[in-house]
């Protein structure tokens, strides 16, 4: 329950209200002007996307026979059936959730438990662990790929987690190269965000006598919770989009998640733009979502520069 | 580990430190040793064995069969590979197209956003769709954008004509870069504006409230308020664009359909992948251009850790 | 992400031009993912009945073809197999692209017991590596269905048995009848009728040669140049230049790439930024004339329209040559290293060589042709029984480029260079030049 107090005061200190403009004041010319151009901004942004939802939804016999360019004589969510019934949709998503989920929790409790280290046991090797694990968060993938994949060979795992018997060609092979990637930038994030948390709160519990796996799970990682929530979507998003270790580190196509996949639905196999469309399309539905519901904690959780630290 | 393990029951500073038990001891070793071990197994260990496999000539079948061989990989790659240095100037001028257009204009948006503006979460929601969508989806698009039969922009333009004015976008060296890069620009801008809106949330505004009041108009506000508050956050800005400029692959990659050795398109990026990847396993070489980029990259990241954590030693 | 090249005219990479649109998506994820319905009954564990899913007899198939037509077919080969009492296959259908991107790692990693390849160079590199498990065992008891040529592109270069051809296709020169009886037009017998054709197509409003090289189908450049080679220097030299053995930059591959440079003009507009399978297209839709392609464009032809397509060999350019070669890549299977069912593995093999194997194919896909030859072409289409023919009368079969030489080299180098050279025709020199500079890093031993 101490914990509750605190926590409302650090999300208050991260999204500090704004002085409250006079409302009902005549409109200004420059804030017609700015919403003009976000506007205009925003369309232009959506354009690309509105015309590959267009296509979707037409037949493509129509625009097969009259062009894409045309005013709709048809306008149908047949594709999207279509993608949805045949490409097995259900199954891939289910691959892309088995491997997302458990990644993004074992990243974040992770970085958590480096930021709460570095932020709240000040050390020598402080610095040196966080750049370590920022700077390996930059290494361009391409570079580690042909040693990790000689060392997934050789790394065994038990039957019943692997049935390959090793980290190849299994989902637990692909989560720990996500887990050991993304670890850097959610450390730096939370650890950011660790320290806005008072010292205090953690000094408190210690002379209370609470030991330190209850200091992190009852009291930190609590309070953390808006910059979780901003983490999680980033991750989901960049996890979930991820292709290319999944392309290189599975074998059987069948484990496959949607997004290598269905990577070569992008124009390699096909000429009906209207039906890759949808199912294009239907593979972003779940980052959306997510975007969506964690939308209001996205921004304000996602305290890089904490310059008010 | 042990170490790390040990080194957590050394009070450097705190006093309370010295209530830590064994058990406290065990639990922060784990919590940080975990971690440390996957990410130094699946990541530095790799590139480390990357850089020693640039030496070596391999295909990347069989560990007997690495020969060393010396530079030669790099010589190679600096005299003997007409995509090399194409592929160099690309990545150079993605960098500078980033740094030019798209991240500026992405701190200008979320500068906009920041004013506590009506539909300010539509506009932002609209803009950062490019981000979270996934890339299937973003090469797609891009494909039936540019298409030169039936895209839309020919379409629009009149340009598919086969007997007048073509212009194949994704085909044509001399336009597909430009065409590559308005959609990463697309991608850039909605990127950099959702981390900078992150970083100006954390602003104090009261700061920019007593500029106001001090009669600094707008931009002076930005520019000598606001955005030197913000070094941080510019750093992490600069990084971000660095690196996307270096580690440019994605886009080129799934619009040009999965491949990358087209004319007008070569990054460091795909050269490294078809080399190490493909059925001819060139692993030498693709390690040393690995390492070059590697180089680069790490060029560009230590500096900015340098300064991003010299605060903290304070 | 790489180098997603995609390397040779396969069936199955080719469009869904054809057929039911709706089953487009299901050739992709669909068959992977019925597969996976397989291993998800076994783990159902105590309800899944022993009806052959046990581990004793079955045989791990890895198959690249993902496309409708290939997957019904290589079922039918399936179930044909088990019917014959060999045994139950399970497949593991990775789309073309990707399974030939990541071969090298699919072949070192958990491969399956046996999988789908394709003859010639490319066979025998994984062989010479020791990634395959040769089949002498059953060799002897199928080699006599096959003729000599086809049985020499069996063997690794140690003179083992390893592959196991299921069917080839020629290439050739692909054009619509009623296009060429609209037009007055008439199959050319030599090259310079071949190019003075294209003009009178040009001036007709038709693109004269489909043309789409965007997305990696740069492989499709290859069948032009393989056949020039052919044609302009005889079937030993194009080996012996795939095989590394000449020099780019002799004057006689400059001549190729100066007939090249005369038919470059008729290409279809945009092909480098368009898919091969949209440029396909344009032959079905008449906006194109001529498609140099292997028979796979068939798959593009629906229904009756499949009776309007046909072909003619491409034409000769020095007599001396004729037409005694003829380009026509062959697929088959080869054993993974060391198959976990390998007494199930070699009985699948043997089963592949015969006739009933052969006919259970063809059930499925009629673009190609069986390759036993004691199988019943009663059943082949006007355009098989053509392809037949044409293959019978040619002295000499090649493969493909790719097949014909180092893979890597041919995707990485060569294609580059000819994508570019069918830019700026006049850079033949440079091109080749450039070929030749970079072959030292595949070819040195």
């Amino acid at each position: 329950m101490t914990a509750q107090a605190p926590a409302k005061r650090v999300r208050t200190a991260v999204t500090a209200p704004r002085p409250v403009h006079k409302a009902r004041r005549k409109v200004k010319p420059a804030r017609v002007l700015l919403h003009v151009f976000l506007s205009v901004t925003a369309l232009v942004w959506l354009i690309p996307l509105l015309w590959a939802v267009y296509t979707s939804l037409r037949p493509y016999e129509e625009t097969a026979s009259r062009g894409f360019l045309t005013f709709p004589k048809a306008i149908t969510g047949e594709n999207y059936v279509n993608a949805w019934q045949q490409a097995e949709f259900p199954h891939y998503f289910w691959n892309s959730i088995l491997i997302t989920v458990p990644a993004v929790l074992l990243t974040l409790f992770f970085a958590a438990g480096i930021a709460f280290f570095v932020t709240r046991f000040s050390f020598r090797f402080n610095l040196a662990l966080l750049m370590l694990f920022t700077a390996g968060n930059l290494l361009p993938p391409q570079a580690l790929i042909t040693p990790l994949f000689q060392l997934y060979l050789k790394l065994p795992l038990p039957a019943w987690m692997s049935d390959s018997g090793l980290f190849y060609n299994s989902a637990w092979g692909v989560i720990a190269i996500h887990v050991a990637f993304q670890c850097g930038f959610c450390t730096f994030v939370l650890s950011n965000y660790m320290r806005t948390i008072p010292h205090e709160i953690t000094e408190a519990a210690l002379v209370d006598g609470a030991p330190v796996w209850r200091q992190f799970f009852q009291i930190i990682l609590p309070l953390c919770r808006p910059a979780f929530a901003a983490l999680a979507t980033l991750e989901s998003i960049w996890i979930y989009n991820d292709f290319f270790w999944a392309l290189v580190l599975f074998q059987t196509g069948s484990k496959r998640p949607i997004t290598s996949a269905i990577a070569n639905l992008s124009g390699e196999f096909f000429t009906n733009p209207n039906l890759v469309a949808a199912g294009a399309l239907m593979t972003a539905i779940p980052t959306l979502i997510l975007y969506f519901l964690l939308q209001k904690q996205f921004v304000a959780g996602l305290t890089l520069g904490s310059s008010k630290g | 580990m042990t170490s790390t393990t040990k080194a957590a029951g050394r009070p450097v500073r705190r006093r309370k430190m010295r209530r830590l038990t064994g058990r406290d001891k065990l639990v922060l070793g784990l919590l940080v040793g975990i971690p440390l071990v996957i990410h130094l197994a699946l990541v530095w260990f790799p590139a480390l064995a990357s850089v020693f496999l640039s030496f070596t000539n391999w295909d990347g079948i069989g560990l007997n069969t690495i020969h060393g061989a010396g530079l030669s990989q790099y010589e190679q790659a600096f005299t003997n590979d007409p995509s090399f240095w194409p592929a160099v100037t690309n990545n150079v001028l993605w960098l500078v197209f980033l740094l030019a257009l798209p991240t500026p204009f992405g701190i200008f948006l979320a500068y906009q956003l920041d004013k506590n503006i009506r539909f300010s979460r539509f506009y932002q929601t609209a803009i950062f769709l490019p981000m979270v969508i996934s890339l299937a989806v973003v090469g797609f698009i891009w494909q039936i954008f540019y298409q030169p039969d039936y895209g839309l922009l020919n379409s629009l333009l009149g340009t598919n004509n086969p007997n007048g004015t073509y212009l194949d976008w994704l085909g044509d060296p001399k336009l597909n870069l430009g065409a590559v890069l308005v959609a990463a620009g697309w991608r850039h801008t909605a990127y950099i504006m959702i981390l900078y809106l992150a970083g100006l949330k954390s602003f104090d505004p009261s700061l920019r409230e007593a500029a106001a009041i001090d009669g600094a108009n707008e931009r002076q506000t930005f520019f000598r308020i606001t955005f030197p508050s913000l070094r941080p956050v510019n750093v992490i800005i600069l990084v971000v664009t660095v690196l996307e400029g270096l580690r440019a692959f994605d886009l080129v990659y799934v619009m040009g359909g999965n491949t990358g050795s087209k004319q007008g398109l070569e990054l460091l990026s795909i050269l490294i992948t078809n080399n190490i990847v493909g059925e001819s396993g060139k692993v030498g070489y693709g390690s040393a251009l690995a390492v070059i980029l590697l180089i680069v990259s790490l060029v560009v990241i230590i500096p900015y850790l340098v300064q991003n954590f010299r605060k903290e030693q304070r | 992400m790489s180098h997603f090249q995609r390397r040779s005219p396969e069936p199955w990479r080719v469009g869904m031009l054809a057929a039911d649109r709706r089953t487009v998506l299901k050739g992709l994820l669909g068959a992977a993912g019925l597969l996976a319905t397989g291993p998800l009954l076994a783990a159902c564990g105590g309800s899944a009945p022993a009806t052959g899913g046990g581990a004793t007899g079955e045989i791990t198939l890895g198959s690249s073809g993902s496309e409708p037509t290939a997957k019904k077919a290589y079922q039918a080969l399936i179930d044909a197999f088990a019917k014959s009492g060999g045994g139950t296959v399970k497949p593991n259908i990775v789309d073309n692209n990707t399974f030939q991107k990541t071969i090298n790692s699919y072949l070192q990693g958990t491969p399956d017991d046996v999988f789908t390849w394709y003859a010639g160079y490319r066979m025998q590199t994984f062989a010479k590596k020791g990634l395959l498990h040769p089949i002498d065992a059953i060799w002897p008891a199928i080699e006599g269905n096959f003729t000599a040529a086809t049985k020499s592109l069996c063997l690794g270069e140690d003179g083992k048995p390893y592959f196991v051809p299921i069917y080839n296709y020629p290439t050739a020169v692909f054009y619509r009848k009623s296009v060429f009886a609209q037009h007055g037009y008439q199959a050319p017998a030599t090259f310079d009728e071949l190019v003075s054709l294209a003009g009178r197509m040009k001036t007709d409003g038709l693109s004269p040669f489909a043309h789409g090289i965007g997305s990696g189908d740069g492989w499709t450049l290859l069948n032009t140049f393989d056949y020039l080679n052919l044609r302009t220097n005889g079937y030993q030299f194009h080996i012996d230049l795939m095989g590394g053995k000449t020099s780019w930059t002799d004057p006689k591959v400059t001549a190729v790439l100066d007939q090249w440079s005369r038919v470059i003009p008729f290409y279809q507009q945009g092909g480098a930024g368009r898919k091969w399978q949209d440029a396909q297209q344009a032959l079905v839709d008449k906006k194109a004339g001529m498609a140099v392609a292997g028979m796979f464009v068939a798959t593009s032809f629906t229904g009756a329209d499949i009776d309007d397509l046909d072909f003619f060999p491409f034409p000769v350019v020095d007599p001396a040559h004729g037409l005694d070669s003829v380009e026509a890549p062959t697929d088959g299977f080869l054993l993974s290293k060391s198959p976990k069912n390998l007494d199930g593995a070699l009985k699948l093999m043997q089963f592949i060589g015969t006739a009933a194997a052969a006919e259970a194919y063809q059930s499925g896909d009629q673009s190609n042709l069986a390759v036993v030859t004691n199988s019943d072409t009663s059943k082949y289409n006007a355009l098989q029984t053509k392809a037949a023919a044409l293959i019978a009368s040619s002295k000499n079969m090649s493969q493909f480029g790719d097949r014909d030489s180092d893979p890597g080299f041919m995707s990485d180098v060569v294609i580059p260079a000819f994508s570019n050279f069918v830019s700026n025709p006049g850079q033949a020199q440079p091109t080749l030049q450039s070929i030749e500079s970079q072959k030292s890093r595949y070819f040195s031993a």
